[in-house]
């Protein structure tokens, strides 16, 4: 069980972040990872991560969320994004070293990367 | 897989993609008897017989998107080529229990790897419930330091949460720090004078 330290350690965070839940405007990006076996196995995880630190370093607040295999195997890591009322756009092969030029593109410039893009949905 | 810890985040998603609102997750290291132990068990809706005898064939799966389901059999030839073996336990509605032993200093044996990075995928998981962690490293049968555990439970996190989600920025960084100290208290764990580095 964490320490007793760590449990006071989430309490006060549960107290700062609560003031913050009022005031900040809830995020409408979301950031889904494909998480099979197959994408597990060409590095998901180190492509979650590395979208983690790049939201963490930019400050951006969106929703990261994994899913099971959607059946596109050979293109994975997938990931999706969808951020308010756009397009939710589909990326392929998207390992960790690609997350820095797709979060500042797609999420920071709006315009989505159309050479990694397997697909888009309308809406 | 390059690692284990991959192995284990595959276990866990079988798990939650069968409904499971509870993983657990057990590593027992012990060098002194040679064993690495892997646990991942779920409350999820289980499989019978038949599909038991079957899950740890390749070309079988429940997906409808593809005819392969490669996580179980590769897990298994990797506990298999390092002198373990894999068992699974499973009863409809009573959730499925997967277990890998492996000789711990096998050459073949791949490392254990990014353990947080594997924890927070888990937890990040769309439907995610709770996740009960306990990773006991045994060095050596020293009475003192021979011996290092950590463990954790996300119910008992969420408690103190309230209604500020793990998925949370602040939250998900202070569970990076969390991990990190964690794992690192692990390292601590000494074998005894005399004994060979591992």
């Amino acid at each position: 069980m964490p320490k007793l330290k760590s449990l006071e350690e989430l309490r006060k965070l549960r107290d700062q972040v609560q003031e913050d839940l009022t005031t900040r405007v809830e995020t409408t990006t979301t950031i889904t990872v494909g998480m099979g076996t197959c994408g597990i196995a060409a590095g998901a995880r180190d492509t979650m991560r590395a979208i983690l630190e790049e939201l963490r370093k930019r400050d951006i607040n969106a929703h990261v969320a994994t899913v099971g295999c959607i059946g596109m195997c050979v293109r994975e890591p997938l990931v999706d994004i969808e951020q308010g009322k756009e397009p939710r756009v589909t990326y392929g092969n998207i390992t960790a070293d690609k997350v820095a030029r797709l979060i500042e593109e797609h999420l920071v410039q709006g315009r989505v990367v159309d050479e990694w893009a397997v697909g888009r949905l309308a809406r | 897989m390059r690692e284990l810890s991959q192995h284990i985040l595959d276990l866990a998603e079988n798990g939650l993609q069968a409904g499971a609102r509870h993983i657990e997750v057990a590593i027992d290291e012990d060098l002194v008897q040679n064993r690495l132990t892997i646990r991942v068990a779920d409350d999820g809706r289980g499989m019978d017989a038949a599909m038991l005898q079957r899950v740890t064939d390749p070309f079988f799966t429940t997906r409808t998107t593809r005819r392969v389901g490669l996580g179980l059999p590769l897990l298994k030839a990797a506990a298999e080529r390092c002198n373990g073996g894999l068992t699974i336990t499973s009863q409809p509605g009573m959730g499925t229990t997967v277990v890998a032993t492996f000789q711990h200093d096998h050459l073949d044996r791949a490392p254990l790897g990014d353990l947080p990075g594997t924890l927070l995928g888990i937890l990040l998981y769309d439907a995610c419930g709770d996740l009960s962690y306990r990773h006991r490293r045994r060095a050596s049968t020293l009475a003192v330091r021979g011996e290092q555990v950590f463990e954790f439970d996300t119910a008992a996190m969420r408690q103190e949460l309230g209604e500020v989600p793990l998925t949370h920025p602040q939250v998900r960084a202070w569970l990076e720090e969390f991990l990190a100290e964690g794992f690192a208290s692990l390292r601590e764990a000494q074998a005894g004078a005399g004994a060979l580095p591992r």
